[in-house]
This record gives structure tokens, C-alpha cells and sequence, in this order.
């Protein structure tokens, strides 16, 4: 399989990037690491007529303590995250999922912006990016803006970003220490999760988030709320379903899907110490 | 594009459509026919090849994103006759059936000692989630990274 022709810009700095796409609009896709793009233009699902190479912007790929957050360049690959001693000590929850994407391959070139911008609801990050509260810094035209949560993903496969903009930077909270858990279900080890969860709980009260449970990525939020009221894990998991609309495929109808929303959520619950 | 990529230390230079995968760059135009190509869908990791070091799939990469880089193919490994101490693992541990998933296995099985040099059995399997062998013929392929990391003990 071999993607549909398109011309090739390479950036090497956030300021070329942003140039290419100011001067190609829509007609151009900003490459990463290329584990999400590229596989959809091989299968022609996404034919970019000019792919802007970022993977070589190597100021943005970092991971600093920022004080009250860890901040993480947008270009900073997966295998970065998983080692890195301050996403371990800080967010626990952010490296452990990370370790769990894709394969070691996939992860030697996956970014966790790209990830991000993929704005995949059967990825993993997405849903990591909502229960721990980040921040992604968005660089356009007209400067820096910060989007938080679920704004971030305004459809299927689709960020809120505008066609000139790119994330530049990730903001992570650092936990605070009251219980995270990650779960994945699949079928087979490296394959997407038919259904996850992402669990952390802070003094603020439990944020839980789901994978592969309705077009984008999603906060459960009847499950937080059933929290917040004072139900114990199992009974507040029971939510786990409610006013998510998952797919049906060859992997898992609706209904199982929903089944495996409640399991995964009460079994996250539990493990993050929330009973 | 013009594009320079070293590989196995010898540099090779193409003009090539920016839609060319690594992994037909490196079996159609330089002629290194010990890479596989399996799914094409980066899932089987047959195409496995280190890219400055590391374990990629080379069917989910650009020959141009490998523009300026190092690659390692499995026809690099070796020290002439000398085998490298996975291939001799994988030969002494009978770690291979039909042979196919092979070149991908050795290449992600050195990558992953690369990154950890004694690892559990758990580990060797979670680390090569990423390969596929349709003879199913794990058991020894783990034997024989389990080997290699213990220096063939």
C-alpha cells in the first residue's frame, strides 16, 4: 500500500511549520512521527496533496518540570514519556498508559502531540489528557492559546484545532497522590483497545475517561458524578454506559462494548483505590 | 527528493518520490532484500529495522523522514562469517519455523536488549508484542532472547 502523491516540506523549527501550513491551509497535514497519518494515507483514507515533516523540531521535544505540571514538548515520542523519571514520579498514570500504546516500534516514533492532534477516540492518550486535566498550548497566526479537556476534540478523528495551528507543548498537573489506574482491553497485544479507561483521583474529586466508548474521546461523567455523590466504585462503574454512543464492529457490538465500560471502569476504580 | 541514508554503514543516495516507504527503499533501490514485508499495515513487524538505533517498522516510515539517518538491516548484524550473538541465539535455540518473521524478530530482539539487557521472560514477550510469527513459534524465539541476554548460558 503506498499512500496517493503529495509534496514534502520538512520544518525544522515550530515557525516553518507554522509557515507551510499558513501557506498551504488545508491542503497539508502536519507529519510527527507519521504512526497515525501515514497508515490512513497508505490505505488512502486521508490524501494530504503536502505533508509538512515535524519530526525533526527537536526543540520541541522535552520534558521539564514545570512547577505545579510537567510540561512536555509536543514532539516528544512515546519511549521518551514511558522512562522519563519525571513523568513516572509526577504522572503516574500518563507513563504507565504510555507504556501500554502500540508496540515498542510505535513507540520509538509516536508522539504524544500527534497523538493528541490525531484526537482518536480508540487511542489511549486522549483519554490519559482528560483524566489527569491537561492543557495542550496550541501555536497559530495570531500566537499561543491553551485548550483544556474536552474541548480539545470537537468530532470523530477531528481536534479542535484550526488547519494553521499546531500543539507546540503538553501540561500535565502533577498528581497529588489519591489512587490512578489505566485499563485496556484488546484481543490482541499491540491492537487499539476495544474499550479503556483512565482513572485519577485527586482532593478535587475522581476523573475518570474512556477509550473507544463514543466518537471522541470522553469524560465519564455520570460515573464522576456518582463519585462526587458519595457512591461506591461498583455502584457509580454501573454508569459507566450512560450517554456514551460506542460503535458496533468486528471487534465488539454496542452492548458489549458498554459491558466492558462498566467492567473496566469498576475494576479501574477499585485498583486506583476507590471502593 | 534527493535523499542519503546510511546503511549497514555504507551510504546510499536516491532520488525518490516523498511517497516511498523506508522499507521499498531499502529492498527496491538498494537491493537489501533481508528486510520483509509482511502486513504493510504496521502491525506483523517483519519490516523491523533499527532507525539510529532503535526498532521501527520500516513500512511506517518515509524514506525521506530517514533523510540524513542510520540504519541497521539485518544484513548489517552479522561481523562478516561472524554471526551476531542474537542470530547465534535464534540458530542454537532453533528459534525460527518458516523463517519469514525472522529478520523483524532478531532486529526488535536487539533493540529490545538494547534497552534492557537482562530482561524477565514476561518482559521479552510484552517486548516483542510488536512481531508476529504465524508458525506461532514463540516459545523458543523467547528461549533464544532469554539466551542471548544471559551471553548464551
Amino acid at each position: 500500500m503506498i499512500p496517493v502523491a503529495f509534496d514534502y516540506v520538512r520544518a525544522t523549527s515550530a515557525a516553518e511549520a507554522l509557515a507551510a501550513l499558513a501557506e498551504h491551509g488545508d491542503e497539508a497535514k502536519l507529519m510527527a512521527g507519521g504512526h497515525s497519518l501515514l497508515p490512513m494515507m497508505k490505505l488512502r483514507l486521508a490524501a494530504p496533496a503536502v505533508v509538512v515533516d515535524i519530526g525533526r523540531i527537536t526543540d520541541l521535544s522535552y520534558i521539564r518540570d514545570g512547577g505545579d505540571h510537567v510540561a512536555i514538548g509536543a514532539l516528544t515520542r512515546h519511549r521518551d514519556i514511558e522512562i522519563s523519571d519525571l513523568v513516572r514520579q509526577h504522572v503516574p498514570l500518563l507513563a504507565a498508559a504510555t507504556g501500554q500504546v502500540g508496540d515498542p516500534q510505535v513507540r520509538h516514533r509516536g508522539t504524544l502531540g500527534g497523538a493528541l492532534a490525531h484526537a482518536d477516540t480508540a487511542a489511549d492518550h486522549p483519554s490519559v489528557f482528560l483524566a489527569t486535566g491537561a492543557t495542550v498550548v496550541v501555536s497559530g497566526p495570531n500566537g499561543q492559546r491553551e485548550i483544556t479537556g474536552p474541548d480539545l476534540f470537537s468530532g470523530f478523528l477531528e481536534s479542535s484545532l484550526e488547519p494553521t495551528e499546531m500543539i507546540t507543548e503538553i501540561r500535565v498537573p502533577k498528581y497529588t497522590g489519591a489512587g490512578w489506574n489505566f485499563q485496556k482491553f484488546n484481543r490482541r497485544a499491540q491492537d487499539w483497545a476495544i474499550v479503556g479507561v483512565s482513572v485519577q483521583a485527586s482532593s478535587n474529586g475522581t476523573q475518570v475517561a474512556l477509550v473507544n466508548m463514543h466518537p471522541t474521546p470522553v469524560r465519564a461523567t455520570a460515573v464522576e458524578e456518582a463519585l462526587a455523590s458519595g457512591a461506591d466504585a461498583a455502584t457509580a462503574a454501573a454508569q459507566a454506559a450512560e450517554g456514551m454512543e460506542p460503535s458496533s464492529d468486528l471487534n465488539a457490538s454496542v452492548e458489549y462494548r458498554q459491558h466492558l465500560a462498566r467492567v473496566l471502569t469498576r475494576r479501574a476504580l477499585q485498583a486506583a483505590g476507590i471502593n | 527528493m534527493e535523499i542519503a541514508v546510511e546503511i549497514n554503514g555504507v551510504s546510499h543516495s536516491a532520488d525518490v518520490e516523498p511517497r516511498t516507504l523506508l522499507v521499498h527503499f531499502i529492498r527496491d533501490v538498494v537491493g537489501l532484500t533481508g528486510t520483509n514485508i509482511g502486513c504493510d499495515t504496521s502491525s506483523c513487524g517483519a519490516c523491523t529495522i533499527h532507525l539510529n538505533g532503535e526498532a521501527v517498522k520500516s513500512c511506517t516510515v518515509l524514506a525521506v523522514q530517514a533523510d540524513g539517518q542510520q540504519l541497521t538491516t539485518i544484513e548489517g548484524l552479522a561481523d562478516g562469517e561472524q554471526l551476531h550473538p542474537m542470530q547465534q541465539a535464534f540458530m542454537e535455540c532453533h528459534a525460527l519455523q518458516c523463517g519469514y518473521c525472522t529478520p523483524g524478530m532478531v532486529m526488535a530482539s536487539v533493540s529490545l536488549l538494547d534497552e534492557n539487557p537482562n530482561p524477565t521472560e514476561a518482559e521479552v514477550r510484552e517486548g516483542l508484542e510488536g512481531n508476529l510469527c504465524r508458525c506461532t513459534g514463540y516459545h523458543n524465539i523467547v528461549k533464544a532472547v532469554l539466551s542471548a541476554a544471559g551471553g548464551g548460558k
